[in-house]
């Protein structure tokens, strides 16, 4: 659906986008990651005919975007970020003008309010709303127009906890039939929603999997967090030192009352859990907790994009 | 979408957010109590020794003055507001040519300028009253007096383009307006005539919106009069585009 190919983007002797590519396929949610000035908004604003690229290629469900930009913009709804809207329309005007221009009629708008929960302020002006309320109406006027393809740069920033949680389950909802692509700093928020993540950091893709994959690729993927007793603690530690697939140990000695912490493995995929639950048959230890860690986006997201800062100092 | 009817629908937003802000009815108030109050006050309309009763030298001395103003302060918000608040953004993405956006802004300004002329109607009427006006003089007076306010919007249109701040904007249209004015006035006539010679004086004097302004209030209806507003309508809404674009890019 969406196919960007070697897209770059510079201001003056600035490079905001360096020579990305990456395609989106119908159904997929894509969530976008990085640092701020990442070039994030940069990106979603060049796939939205906003800014003309430098160079490269964007072509949107066939429709190339700087040539044939009518066709491609029919084809997408954007949530810019910080949700600009005419403040002196009311929010149900405010939503026929953009579906006026779209080509679209009464029943799209009251779709529309329906779907964002606007009913209530349907005849507030603009001005007056809270910001929750305005995220809403600038997201309503993204989805007038059912469009195929959504880009939302950043749609939860500056909502509370119950706003985001609906904007998540809404771009979840809605993501089934369309190709998402938003962008976000919150992480747990990529978990949630997105299908597929892709990090860019300095102008670049650093990283692009589905989030279990991307939490795979953190230093503490796989790690086993521990408890055990029945010896003395600092033994228990050097005993899981001498594992072959340990990497290193980390955690607590608690004396007499034995070992908690966690074994990093020393390759990922190694059975490091299963050679901890054979030292522990062996010598007899009280095995009370193994779990095996998953990874964190988080880690991954810092690990990726502070490596990248420092080697570019 | 058809190309007028996505300038129709930018036409009635724009025109209704002219006069949800109020600033529509405050210049057509304006205009018309001033552009009345100099009529009678200053140029003594009802003196029995005035010329006759064209209002060439009485009601169509004024809007030239007073548009150089007013224009700009219906013009200033058309991109400045949207670079501001970012709703460019939205404008632009959404799947029609830029240029329809900038067609139908202008015309609603162009709209607010054109109620606030007609306004001014019924001192037609009272002339028409007590004697009888050259009714040529006072259709070209009508003319020129709009074809000026165009150019003023259309030159205030490109400025607001440049700016996000809309008190900017306001007052380098204002002082654009001002310097098109200023050319053809005699002293800076002369001005250039000295420095530059006749010739190029009067190249730079044609550039003078009010001599043009001028001619056609008398009646000089001309294709040069018109084409000349034409133009510089078409090249300021032209530069607003190439504005828009480079600011993106």
């Amino acid at each position: 659906m969406i196919e960007v190919e070697h897209l770059t983007k510079r201001f003056g002797h600035n490079t905001a986008v360096d020579n990305i590519s990456f395609t989106v396929k119908k159904g997929e949610v894509l969530g976008f990651l990085g640092p701020n000035g990442a070039g994030k908004s940069t990106t979603m604003r060049m796939i939205t005919g906003y800014i003309p690229p430098t160079d490269g290629k964007i072509s949107v469900d066939g429709a190339d975007v700087v040539n044939a930009p009518i066709v491609a913009k029919a084809k997408i709804g954007y949530l810019p970020e910080a949700a600009p809207l005419y403040a002196d329309m009311t929010v149900v005007a405010f939503l026929r003008f953009m579906a006026e221009l779209r080509g679209k009629g009464e029943e799209d708008v009251e779709r529309a309010l329906d779907t964002c929960f606007l009913d209530p302020v349907r005849n507030q002006n603009i001005d007056t709303l809270s910001k929750g309320y305005r995220h809403r109406t600038c997201l309503a006027q993204s989805i007038l127009h059912d469009p195929d393809i959504l880009i939302l740069d950043e749609p939860t920033d500056g909502l509370d906890p119950n706003q985001k949680q609906e904007v998540r389950s809404l771009i979840k909802r809605m993501g089934e039939g369309k190709v998402i692509i938003f962008s976000t700093h919150i992480l747990e928020e990529v978990e949630a929603a997105c299908t597929r993540a892709i990090i860019i950091d300095q102008g670049r893709v650093v990283a692009d999997g589905t989030p279990d994959e991307l939490k795979a690729r953190s230093r503490g993927a796989g790690a086993v967090a521990v408890r055990i007793t029945g010896m003395a603690g600092s033994g228990i530690r050097s005993e899981l030192a001498g594992l072959s697939g340990a990497a290193d140990v980390l955690g607590d000695d608690k004396g007499e009352n034995g070992f908690i912490g966690k074994v990093l493995p020393a390759k990922s995929g190694d059975s490091l859990s299963k050679e901890i639950f054979e030292l522990c048959k062996q010598k007899q230890l009280v095995l009370e907790e193994l779990h095996v860690e998953p990874g964190r986006l988080d880690d991954v997201f810092r690990e990726i994009t502070v490596a990248d800062t420092s080697l570019s100092e | 979408m058809s190309a007028p009817r996505n300038i129709w629908i930018i036409f009635k937003r724009e025109l209704k957010a002219q006069f949800n802000s109020m600033l529509a009815y405050v210049f057509i108030v304006i205009f018309v109590v001033l552009a009345m109050a100099l009529t009678f006050w200053f140029r003594n309309f009802f003196d029995p020794g005035a010329q006759d009763a064209s209002l060439e030298f009485t009601f169509f001395l004024w809007p030239a003055w007073l548009l150089m103003f007013l224009a700009p302060a219906v013009g200033m918000r058309l991109w400045s507001e949207e670079h501001r608040t970012g709703t460019v953004e939205l404008l632009l993405t959404m799947p029609m040519a830029p240029w329809q956006a900038i067609v139908g802004k202008f015309l609603a300004g162009l709209a607010v300028i054109t109620i606030a002329i007609i306004c001014s109607f019924p001192i037609v009427i009272t002339v028409s009253y007590l004697g009888d006006p050259d009714n040529g003089k006072v259709i070209g007076g009508y003319l020129a007096t709009f074809l000026y306010g165009a150019a003023c919007l259309a030159i205030t249109c490109s400025v607001s383009a440049f700016t996000r701040s809309v008190v900017a904007c306001l007052i380098i249209s204002v002082t654009i307006c001002f310097l098109m004015l200023l050319l053809a006035v005699p002293p800076v006539q002369d001005y250039f005539t000295d420095i530059l010679g006749g010739k190029l004086s009067d190249a730079i004097s044609s550039l003078s919106m009010f001599s043009h302004y001028n001619d056609i209030k008398r009646g000089v209806v001309t294709l040069p009069n018109i084409a000349f507003f034409a133009s510089l309508i078409g090249f300021c809404l032209f530069l607003t585009s190439i504005v828009i674009k480079t600011k993106r890019s």
